[in-house]
């Protein structure tokens, strides 16, 4: 196919392989790519190092589903309800299969991003000295600052093979507009060797250059653009979608048990060919509610020459 | 209805009561977050608000949020930056107090939100977040917890955020505040500044595993008042971060 739109299916049968390292989740608690945590799973991709500062509970629904093998994380669990079953039977009881988990903090994991997007072996910190988590790391080394100063941790640079983003509006070229939360995005997008975006819309390339300082992903690092609105759901999106808070909570109580996190993935994801399914079962009227109508919108900015 | 209020409200006018006029705070969800809107709409109007996710705000947000990526606390903040630049800020000492709270703490004020073994069995938590920056690079920090036996422990078994240690540059866990009381944890002491009402130094010493600095003349932690309560009701209106069964007074 010429170009980069791709439906959502291709997208990812293209780009994410068995055993890539594979980043989302960067925004934090919104934008998560949840219509293309679904298809890598239904697509039954196996092997891969899930790469977030947070992920929600997208990386506990990876894990439960058997596609990951390591997690380099900051935080796995469900914000609304603590925990994340899934990750806990994996890492506990190797259910449904035994992980690696790489610990970091927000810092760290976003260093180790970062270093990658600037082409460095390794970034400097102070972070996390005198804790554990840097202890006997992987990727984290004590460091001399050759000016003399304090010792520092040196957080080794991490490259994803894909990172997937979800943002409001890109086109068709994978220009990018995202705003609101930006967590780790922009740092996940210059380091990976393939971007996959989903976006609420496509639009005409003359919107994007109308504002070029809200273009956080440039289109020539980007290999698939996918239109798919409500892609992020349950997660919010700033001026589309407010944050459905049922299903993370439905999610919390039926995953505690094996049985229930099956019955669960069956339901929300493997009984459902695509994300426009997913919206069909939530409903219109749970639509009609979480869809953003009112406008907030943001001055206009001269870019006159 | 101010001589009722509830173990969790009473926490959170205690959190808002750490944070000064101007201070840059770095903002944790629940009980945080409610305790920074408090000291805004009262005694710290020019605080500053940071949180992980970039978002940095000079007015609580404008409606309820669950987390701190819900639209409205990006609708009406005065930036959203990346995550490393608020880290960044943290780095150079530019943020005078974050919150944290944790599954466990000891007396050096090192919490654990990564791994416990009760019995042996190893119980796997979410993780650090942000919070192990916070506690290494904050000017100080305000560690909130349930004071519970398990959760106050001689050793922590796993050092997520560290607490008073050698190498600290900065900062470390100023005040604790806990079900119980509010707690001195400067200089790695471990003393009780105020007992909530109707709390005893006996119990305290049930639920903490350690040794307790407390003397007679402990005082008592002050009661919200009026205008403290109908902020916090005002902000969390169903009782969701600070609802709880047990009301006090």
């Amino acid at each position: 196919m010429n170009g980069k739109r791709r439906g959502l299916h291709e997208a990812i049968a293209e780009n994410v392989r068995d055993g890539d390292a594979v980043a989302l989740g960067l925004a934090l608690e919104s934008g998560i790519p949840f219509a293309a945590v679904h298809e890598i799973i239904r697509q039954r991709k196996k092997d891969l190092s899930l790469i977030g500062p947070i992920s929600d509970m997208a990386f506990d629904q990876l894990i439960g589903a058997g596609t990951a093998g390591r997690v380099i994380a900051a935080w796995v669990g469900n914000v609304a309800g603590g925990s994340g079953y899934a990750f806990r039977r994996a890492v506990e009881r190797g259910i449904p299969r035994a992980i690696e988990v790489e610990d970091h903090s927000n810092f760290t994991v976003g260093l180790a991003l970062k270093a990658a997007a600037m082409g460095l072996p390794y970034l400097p910190t102070f972070t996390g000295i005198g804790g554990d988590i840097v202890k006997d790391h992987p990727r984290v080394r004590p460091v001399t600052d050759p000016f003399g100063g304090p010792s520092l941790l040196a957080v080794g640079a991490l490259r994803p093979d894909v990172a997937i983003v979800h943002v409001q509006r890109a086109d068709e070229d994978g220009n990018a507009h995202l705003w609101g939360n930006l967590g780790l995005v922009v740092e996940a997008a210059y380091s990976a060797r393939r971007i996959i975006l989903t976006c609420e819309e496509i639009v005409p390339r003359d919107v994007i250059r109308s504002d070029p300082n809200r273009t956080q992903i440039p289109g020539f690092l980007v290999n698939a653009v996918v239109e798919e609105p409500g892609g992020a759901l349950p997660a919010s999106v700033q001026g589309y979608w407010r944050r459905d808070f049922a299903p993370f909570l439905d999610y919390h109580r039926r995953s505690s048990t094996v049985g229930g996190f099956q019955a669960w993935l069956q339901e929300w994801v493997l009984d459902l060919p695509d994300r426009g399914a997913y919206l069909q079962r939530l409903g219109q009227p749970a639509l009609a509610r979480l869809r953003v109508r009112e406008e907030r919108l943001a001055a206009p900015a001269n870019f006159a020459p | 209805m101010s001589e009722g209020y509830t173990p969790r409200e009473l926490m959170v006018v205690a959190a808002g009561r750490e944070i000064h006029d101007l201070e840059v705070v770095f903002v944790g969800m629940r009980l945080p977050l409610l305790g920074f809107g408090l000291a805004k709409a009262t005694h710290a109007p020019g605080a500053i608000g940071l949180f992980e996710n970039g978002v940095i705000r000079d007015r609580p947000a404008e409606a309820f949020i669950y987390t701190m990526g819900d639209p409205p606390n990006i609708a009406g903040a005065v930036a959203c930056v990346r995550l490393l630049d608020v880290m960044s800020l943290l780095q150079q000492g530019r943020v005078d107090v974050g919150f944290l709270g944790g599954a466990e703490i000891d007396p050096m004020g090192n919490l654990n939100t990564t791994k416990t073994m009760p019995g042996g069995q190893l119980v796997r938590l979410p993780g650090s977040g942000g919070a192990g920056d916070i506690a290494s690079l904050a000017g100080r920090t305000v560690l909130i917890m349930d004071h519970e036996p398990r959760r106050f422990k001689e050793h922590v078994a796993y050092i997520t955020s560290p607490g008073h240690h050698a190498d600290r540059r900065r900062g470390g866990p100023a005040t604790l505040i806990t079900t119980l009381g509010v707690f001195d944890l400067r200089q790695g002491r471990f003393r009780v500044n105020s007992l909530h009402p109707g709390v005893t130094a006996a119990a305290v010493r049930a639920a903490t595993a350690f040794e307790v600095e407390l003397d007679d003349s402990v005082e008592t932690t002050t009661p919200p008042s009026a205008e403290e309560l109908a902020y916090i009701r005002h902000a969390d209106p169903e009782g969701f971060w600070t609802g709880d069964p047990v009301r006090n007074g």
